[in-house]
């Protein structure tokens, strides 16, 4: 069974968590004492018919105010697939979050309500979807009941939302008409529109091809060492395996490999996984990997295949910024960066430019503030190594850390590297 | 790849990380079906070395016997370092109220003993079995969680986290929960126990007890850590715990499985969720969990 990841988006009456509340009930995903609580806070709101988006704001302040603030996790299944929802909240206030979420996602549904169409918001989480490269794009025209279920509707809003597929260069999208509150759409096939003949979002989402967003066979390998375990035993006094997981690509025994950024070579001795042999891994398998050499590796360090020269290993960068701090970010500004298995110092050379999250301009700005989403060119202590993230999303990645609050402070997607032609041979065999 | 790869490879990475991170991490260990599923997964982390953390029983003292024998067999046959804090010398040293009533519990005492046990070895990172799919706040928590020195949760303060990056960084006298399972649900954590063969303690299959019917109409393993009277009702039944945890306030459920392939097959077809079945301490408020966690609970 295969594992689908996926996020929503949409504001606060778009019906973001009755769509998901919806799939997590018509999937039988909700227990029945979990009901009955709901049933209980829904009577102490005294409005009506069971509130389904309750199932997902967990935090007594978000029941209150009725929003969601934070990321939160849901799990269910279907006989064909499991699956995992960002459910993150949508009003710009809380774009980190989506973010955040979208991070990990394979897939994410853009709800529109059909009665406003596209509008500011559809365009912020378009951008986002766009540049944290989720692969797969679901666009949920909701509240089709509010519009008795009207078909012309529908096609002027997937019309509208091409357009600004272009402005963004997002190649496909599937658009699902649908009623989040009545289910039309949802699990089953609506009876109100039979003039739509797609898939409802279940069947969408358990049949979607995933990608899963760590597993690009075309990629290359990358083996970023989180931990060197040397036993020191008798019987294993020269054992000495490099623990991490596969990012991208696959590895086999006997490959030759170069570490990064040292350059040194040396090829694979044995792969194991729990202490079991195996011929080959992929990613992201969780691995442990023994040479043939005795060269010097530790933590932070990349191994790679011999004759690949694609990564990246610089410690000039260029990158989208999403900054997610109240404090805000200038030139100048020293953070940690903390990117695979290893973490350095940066510095902010330039803001680029800001993208403006509802027309996407370009503004020129001297500082950055929360939520803000922007250019930026950084100059690291030490060479990281890396893809871009658009190719690669498992070695494009990095956050930004403050160096004296130690909070989690922008998330950043680093931008493809021309190598100078003397770097590379440095690298040479 | 099946989504069990998925899980336990994103696990292991996991706990990579706080092997890298951390000066002085520990693994906390109850017992329980989803700590005895993390000590699987640190073994495919770190062998053949050693793990880079002792194992960590915060010790309620109402725990039952079988659990206990276990979680001792365990640690000798992996050789590694058990440490263990009884709740009950917390309670007189730092002259704490112990529970009361019939079924007193120690559930929000552990607290107290878990914090002084983080002083007293000064870990900085707690590894801990904890699922997001078991409750609605913890759906809300990180993987890793920082608390602050008296182990509160904030969650208006949490860290964005992104991808697989991890931000372990904290200042002097916060530290961090790490909950490796975030992602897996009780049924993940079933079917991998099944497909690695992992042993457990013998309550969780079906077995004869006795028991009383709680008001709530649970049934309560009778122990000696619980005060009954005449107008309790005890009664015999094959039961088995679906969670392990305190004595107190862990309830059995009625089952005949005594095979794993039985159990999952139960899980399957419940209708109730893990906690909603078996915890008296969640039942107080739509808030239980949240609260505790504000105060420094697991």
């Amino acid at each position: 069974m295969h594992l689908l990841r996926f996020l929503t988006a949409g504001s606060v009456d778009d019906g973001k968590s009755t769509l998901i509340g919806r799939l997590l009930y018509d999937s039988k995903a909700v227990s029945h004492d979990i009901l009955h609580a709901i049933e209980r806070q829904t009577r102490n709101k005294a409005n009506g018919e069971i509130d389904l988006s309750l199932l997902t704001d967990g935090l007594r302040a978000e029941r209150e105010q009725g929003i969601t603030i934070d990321v939160a996790y849901k799990y269910f299944h279907t006989p064909k697939r499991k699956f995992i929802i960002a459910d993150a909240p949508g009003h710009i206030q809380y774009t980190r979050n989506m973010v955040t979420g979208a991070s990990n996602s394979d897939l994410i549904i853009i709800l529109i309500d059909a009665r406003q169409g596209v509008v500011e918001q559809t365009h912020r989480h378009s951008l986002v979807a766009k540049l944290m490269g989720i692969p797969h794009l679901v666009v949920a025209i909701n509240k089709m009941d509010l519009l008795g279920f009207d078909e012309q509707t529908y096609y002027r809003i997937a019309a509208d939302y091409q357009r600004l597929m272009e402005k963004l260069g997002i190649e496909n999208a599937t658009f699902i008409p649908i009623s989040a509150l009545n289910g039309d759409n949802i699990v089953e096939t609506s009876a109100n529109m039979l003039w739509y003949e797609g898939p409802t979002i279940l069947q969408h989402l358990e049949t979607v091809e995933v990608e899963n967003s760590q597993e690009h066979p075309e990629l290359d390998a990358r083996l970023p060492v989180q931990w060197v375990i040397r036993p020191g035993t008798d019987e294993l006094h020269d054992y000495r395996g490099y623990a991490g997981s596969l990012r991208s690509g696959s590895l086999k025994t006997g490959d030759r490999i170069r570490v990064l950024p040292g350059g040194q070579i040396s090829s694979i001795k044995s792969i194991e996984i729990g202490q079991q042999e195996i011929p080959e891994a992929h990613a992201p398998q969780a691995v442990v990997v023994q040479l043939e050499d005795d060269i010097d590796i530790s933590r932070g360090d990349t191994l790679v295949l011999a004759q690949d020269y694609s990564p990246a290993v610089t410690q000039d960068l260029e990158a989208d910024l999403c900054w997610m701090h109240e404090r805000d970010l200038r030139v100048g500004d020293r953070y940690l960066l903390r990117h695979n298995s290893t973490s350095v110092r940066a510095v902010v050379k330039e803001i680029r430019h800001r993208v403006n999250v509802h027309t996407f301009e370009h503004e020129q700005v001297e500082s950055l503030g929360l939520n803000d989403i922007a250019q930026v060119r950084l100059r690291t202590s030490k060479p990281i190594v890396f893809d871009a993230y658009q190719r690669n999303r498992a070695t494009g990645g990095f956050i930004l850390v403050n160096e004296t609050s130690f909070d989690t402070v922008a998330a950043g997607m680093l931008h493809e590297w021309i190598a100078e032609p003397l770097a590379q041979a440095d690298f040479a065999i | 790849m099946d989504y069990l790869d998925h899980l336990e490879a994103q696990a292991i990475h996991i706990l990579r990380e706080v092997a890298g991170q951390f000066e002085r991490p520990a693994l906390l260990f109850s017992g329980g079906k989803d700590s005895i599923t993390l000590v699987k997964l640190a073994e495919k982390a770190f062998r053949p070395g050693k793990f880079p953390f002792p194992l960590v029983h915060i010790d309620t003292g109402h725990n039952f016997r079988e659990v206990l024998e276990y979680r001792d067999q365990l640690a000798a046959q992996l050789g590694e370092k058990l440490i263990v804090r009884k709740v009950e010398d917390t309670i007189k040293r730092q002259r704490l109220q112990d529970g009361t009533g019939k079924f007193p519990s120690r559930n929000a005492l552990q607290t107290y003993t878990l914090l002084e046990t983080i002083e007293e070895f000064e870990f900085d990172a707690c590894i801990g079995g904890a699922r997001r799919d078991e409750e609605k706040a913890r759906a809300k928590e990180r993987i890793f969680s920082i608390r602050d020195e008296f182990g509160a949760w904030d969650p208006k303060r949490q860290r964005p986290e992104l991808w697989d990056l991890y931000n372990g960084a904290i200042r002097k006298g916060e530290n961090v929960r790490v909950f490796p399972i975030s992602n897996w649900t009780e049924l993940d954590v079933w079917n991998y126990i099944r497909r690695e063969k992992i042993e457990l303690p013998s309550i969780y299959f079906s077995h004869e007890r006795e028991c009383v019917l709680t008001p709530g109409g649970q049934l309560l393993a009778v122990t000696e850590h619980i005060h009954l009277d005449d107008t309790d009702t005890r009664v015999n039944r094959s039961v088995r715990f679906r969670t392990v945890g305190d004595a107190t306030c862990t309830a059995a459920v009625e089952s005949p499985a005594t095979s794993l392939e039985d159990i999952i097959q139960e899980i399957i077809q419940t209708k109730i969720s893990e906690r909603g079945a078996t915890r008296l301490d969640d039942r107080a408020s739509e808030a239980a969990m949240e609260d505790r966690k504000k105060n420094g609970y697991f």
